[in-house]
């Protein structure tokens, strides 16, 4: 019986040879992420009440990013309880303001090919990226996680999307799923599982997979996967993890799929999402040329090393508008680090970027750098829902991070391969 | 007993019912900005036992337990949907909230009263009588909202191992 990767997946979590779409499974847990959100201050006391601590710390990762760094007292003692929580559970794999959970989770080597994991968070999906089966969960959910090690799964069908070519310069992932979300909507993936492929996929590196895998959360999906390669391996090593059989984790050559979709990734250009929703995506030429007050460079989604990359190729040598303010938050800060090393960070400062310290910043209007009343951002994040990075009458536009550097420079919506002179 | 329906369109996400700007706030304040930015007068004016009656993909967006928390917290008897977001579904049970999947929403309207059979998976609406079809809910599931959430359920099952 031929098998989706999802399905051999879960197949393996629950103890089984196979499962079959629809029927409920409950499946050990090998890895639950949690953050400061939606972790310890969400599942303490439930946990207090119980009388029962984490099932097995060493399959627990705590991250800070949320409230961190805190900017008031409450965010504060949320950090504080936070920490307390860790020492109190045993949790070593706590990574305190060192950058965003979906991005430090594998950059220090807790994600590996065929993994059952969970997160606290819906981009949970991101774990996708590294041939995981990885999804979000609510904190009550979590909580159940983390006192019995197991969670229920409706085992879903696989929805294979197919991307062909190549992309072009000033065109990347970010586009690839804005498209996604235009073509499909969000609820294209209906609770199901994604498994990106194709050349085009193929080509990507991990931090342009993990913002493909990242938006399943947008298309709705309960997962977006790709198939393991070298490219996974090399990068899970570098880690300091050991990537094991993951040649393994592939789908069956005659699994069956509920749909098949396929894309030109030749032909994308860039992608621009206007006020409220993702799936409002179109090509940037499409978009009216509207006036901004913030460019955000951020977000698990649009600040890893290959996005801070292409903004400082679009800026170098050059300065943003006058009057305008692009604010740069680096997903973590082994990312900072190296793009401070490698000149990257140097570059957008000299162009006039504001720095913000790792961790999600304004992205989920909790952090430095949200947005006024009737302000407009374009922004490199996931979501533009109303209200999303700041007071209610804000509006957020959705773009890659070539985009939004490039529109910086203009000082509104811009295609970038007109200041990349393609 | 029959509660009034609130009804919403397509995609309301977590966003509205939990705004991003609010969410340090104890949830019971949260709960007073719940769905603001699209139905100003919904939190003031709610009742315990009333109905929430979305569109497809009712709680897209985070994970935000919130979200369904608020609605709860207001007195919402359940919410019915064509669809949900996958994890606002597993929230609103694991918090005692039944989320109701239906087809047939189209024939309530806002202000309607309904009243809802979830074992059987039937909906009625007492303002047009008519008898609508949902699906029934899973029995792990149904378990959960037996037990008022998923903490007593693990309360009960960790007290019986003890
Ligand atoms: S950066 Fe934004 S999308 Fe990513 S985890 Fe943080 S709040 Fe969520």
């Amino acid at each position: 019986m031929a098998l989706t990767l999802a399905e051999k997946i879960i197949s393996k979590a629950c103890g089984r040879d196979r499962v079959t779409p629809g029927e409920i499974v409950t499946c050990a847990v090998d890895l639950a992420m949690i953050h400061d959100s939606g972790g310890p201050r969400r599942v303490k006391p439930a946990m207090d009440r119980l009388g029962v601590g984490v099932w097995d710390a060493s399959k627990v990762v705590l991250v800070s990013d949320h409230f961190a760094p805190c900017t008031d007292a409450e965010s504060a003692n949320i950090l504080k309880l936070t920490r307390e929580w860790a020492a109190e559970q045993g949790v070593l794999n706590f990574y305190d303001q060192q950058g965003i959970c979906h991005v430090v989770t594998p950059e220090r080597g807790h994600l590996r090919p065929g993994m059952f994991a969970v997160g606290g968070d819906s981009h949970s999906p991101t774990g996708g990226a590294f041939g995981c089966y990885m999804f979000g969960v609510g904190a009550t959910d979590m909580l159940g996680i983390l006192v019995t090690g197991e969670t229920w799964i409706k085992v879903p069908e696989t929805i294979r999307i197919e991307w062909s070519g190549r992309l072009k310069t000033g065109v990347s992932a970010k586009d690839m799923a804005l498209k996604m979300c235009a073509a499909l909507g969000m609820d294209g993936g209906d609770y199901q599982a994604v498994q990106y492929g194709g050349d085009a996929v193929g080509a990507l590196d991990m931090f342009e997979r993990m913002t493909l895998c990242n938006m399943a959360a947008e298309l709705g999906a309960q997962t977006g996967l790709i198939e393991p390669d070298e490219t996974t391996a090399t990068y899970v090593e570098k880690a300091g993890a050991e990537p094991g059989n993951w040649r393994q984790f592939r789908s069956d050559p005659d699994a069956a799929y509920r749909a098949v979709h396929e894309f030109s990734g030749s032909d994308l250009t860039p992608q621009v999402a206007v006020p409220h929703s993702p799936a409002t995506a179109a090509d940037v030429d499409m978009v009216e040329k509207a006036e901004i007050d913030q460019f955000y460079i951020g977000a698990c989604t649009g600040a890893k090393l290959n996005d801070l990359e292409m903004a400082a190729a679009v800026l170098r040598g050059k300065k943003i508008a006058k009057g305008k303010r692009l604010t740069v938050a680096p997903a973590s800060t082994q990312i900072l680090n190296a793009a401070t090393k490698s000149g990257v960070i140097g570059t957008l400062l000299d162009a006039g970027a504001g720095l913000l310290p790792p961790g999600c910043g304004a992205c989920a209007g909790y952090g430095v750098g949200v947005l006024a009343e009737d302000e407009v951002c374009l922004a490199t994040t996931a979501r533009n829902f109303q209200g999303r990075m700041g007071a209610g009458s804000s509006k957020v536009y959705l773009a890659s991070p070539y985009t939004v550097a490039a529109s910086a420079v203009t000082g509104r919506i811009q295609d970038p391969r007109e200041v990349l002179n393609i | 007993m029959s509660g009034r329906v609130w009804k919403f369109g397509d995609n309301i996400n977590t966003d509205v019912l939990a705004p991003g700007i609010y969410i340090k706030l104890p949830a019971n304040e949260l709960a007073t900005h719940c769905l603001e930015s699209v139905d100003p007068e919904f939190a003031g004016n709610v009742k315990k036992g009333d109905y929430v009656v979305g569109g497809r993909n009712f709680g897209t967006g985070s994970s935000r337990e919130q979200a369904a928390q608020v609605l709860k917290l207001l007195g919402v008897a359940a919410v019915i949907a064509p669809s949900f977001g996958g994890i606002f579904y597993r929230n609103a049970f694991n918090l005692g909230l039944p989320a109701i999947v239906s087809a047939e929403t189209g024939e309530i309207e806002d202000g309607h009263r309904l009243s809802i059979d979830l074992a059987a998976g039937k909906i009625t609406n007492k303002t047009t009588g008519e008898q609508l079809s949902a699906e029934a809910v899973p029995g792990n599931l149904m378990a959960l909202i037996e037990a008022g959430g998923l903490v007593t359920y693990l309360e009960k099952k960790i007290n019986e191992n003890r």
